[in-house]
C-alpha cells in the first residue's frame, strides 16, 4: 500500500558560493535602516507531493531527485522535510 | 566535417552558428531538435547560446536530460568534438561533461559587450590558428556567466591547462579589471582533459562575419576543419 507524502525542499548556494543577490537585497536593507542584518543568501524552495511504499523509500527517491535535478551540488546544498499526508487520490 | 548544432526550445544563436559553418566555410551542417537521439552521422555537436527550457531552475538544467543531449554524452565519450557556447556552456557543466557552474555575474547585470580574451593554450583544434597569449576581441551577452569552482577543481584546471580562454584587460593581463563578471582565474572558456569538448561564455560565431566588423572568432570554427583537411573558402 503506498502512502502519499508531501516534500519541502529548500536548496541554498553553498558557503563558498558569491550570492551577489543575497548582497544587493542586504544592502537594501541596510538603507532601509536594518544595519544589524548580515550575511543574506537567496536560495529556492520547492513544493512536491510523491506517493513511496515507506518514509524511506521516498527519502531515498527524493535524495536522488535533489542531486539530480533539484541542486547543482557543485553549487548547492538541499535539505527537504517530508510528511505524510491524507491521500487525496479516489481509488 | 560535419556539423549539428541542438536546438533546443528558447535556443537562439543556433542560426547565427549555422551561419558560419554553412554560410561562412561551407560545411555540411544540419540542425539537430532536441528530441533527435541519433547523432552519429555528425563530427562536430554545437549546443548554441539561448535559454533552453526557459533556464528553468538553474541554465542549462532541464536541457542536461534532453534526448539530444544524452546523445551528445555518447558523441564525446567517443572522444568526437562538442562545443558549448553561452548556454551552451551552461549545459556542458550540467551535464557533467565539464567542471564547475556558471552562476550569476558579480555585479548582477545581464552583460551584452564586447570583451578581450586571452588565448592560453594552442596546441588543440580549437586555438591552433591563434598565437598562444594573442588577446582577442569577442561579445558577450550573458547574465549567469560567472565561472566557479571549488579550489581542488580550479587547481586541477590550471595543472592540466584546461583553461583556453581567460578575460584580461586590452594589454593582455588576466586582472580584476579585466574580468566582467567575476569569474574566478578570469575562466572565460574551458575544456575537459583529453580536449575534444569545449566551453565558453563569449560567442566566436558573433564574430566571424567580416560584413560585422569583426572576425577574431573565425579561427576557432577554422581549426576544427583543418583536422580533416575540410575545404575552407
Amino acid at each position: 500500500m503506498n502512502q502519499t507524502f508531501q516534500a519541502q525542499i529548500y536548496v541554498t548556494l553553498r558557503p563558498s558560493v558569491l550570492d551577489p543577490a543575497g548582497t544587493a537585497v542586504q544592502s537594501g536593507l541596510t538603507h532601509m535602516g536594518y544595519s544589524n542584518v548580515e550575511q543574506v543568501r537567496i536560495g529556492k524552495y520547492v513544493e512536491l507531493t510523491l506517493t513511496a511504499t515507506d518514509q524511506a523509500a521516498a527519502q531515498q527517491q527524493l535524495d536522488r531527485i535533489c542531486d539530480q535535478l533539484l541542486a547543482n551540488p557543485v553549487i548547492e546544498n538541499y535539505r527537504f522535510e517530508l510528511k505524510e499526508v491524507a491521500d487525496e487520490v479516489n481509488s | 566535417m560535419k556539423f549539428g548544432i541542438i536546438v533546443f526550445p528558447g535556443s537562439n544563436c543556433d542560426r547565427d552558428i549555422a551561419m558560419v559553418v554553412r554560410d561562412l566555410l561551407h560545411q555540411p551542417t544540419r540542425m539537430v531538435w532536441h528530441e533527435d537521439s541519433d547523432l552519429s552521422d555528425l563530427d562536430v555537436v554545437i549546443i548554441p547560446g539561448g535559454f533552453s527550457y526557459g533556464d528553468y531552475l538553474r541554465c542549462g538544467a532541464i536541457a542536461r536530460f534532453s534526448p539530444a543531449l544524452q546523445a551528445t554524452l555518447k558523441h564525446a565519450e567517443q572522444g568526437k568534438f562538442v562545443m558549448g557556447v553561452c548556454n551552451g556552456f551552461q549545459v556542458l557543466t550540467e551535464a557533467g561533461l565539464l567542471p564547475g557552474a556558471l552562476v550569476r555575474n558579480r555585479d548582477l547585470h545581464f552583460i551584452c559587450d564586447r570583451v578581450s580574451l586571452r588565448v592560453e593554450r594552442t596546441d588543440l583544434p580549437w586555438t591552433q590558428n591563434y598565437r598562444k597569449a594573442q588577446v582577442i576581441t569577442l561579445p558577450i551577452a550573458h547574465g549567469e556567466g560567472c565561472y566557479y569552482a571549488d579550489s581542488q577543481t580550479l587547481a586541477e584546471l590550471e595543472a592540466n591547462h584546461q583553461v583556453l580562454f581567460r578575460y584580461c584587460t586590452t594589454a593582455g593581463e588576466a586582472i580584476a579589471s579585466g574580468n566582467p563578471n567575476g569569474s574566478l582565474h578570469n575562466i572565460a572558456g574551458i575544456c575537459n582533459r583529453q580536449g575534444n569538448v569545449l566551453g565558453m561564455m563569449p560567442h566566436p560565431e558573433r564574430a566571424a562575419d567580416p560584413m560585422l566588423g569583426n572576425t577574431d572568432g573565425i579561427n576557432l570554427f577554422k581549426g576544427l576543419l583543418a583536422l580533416t583537411g575540410a575545404a575552407v573558402a
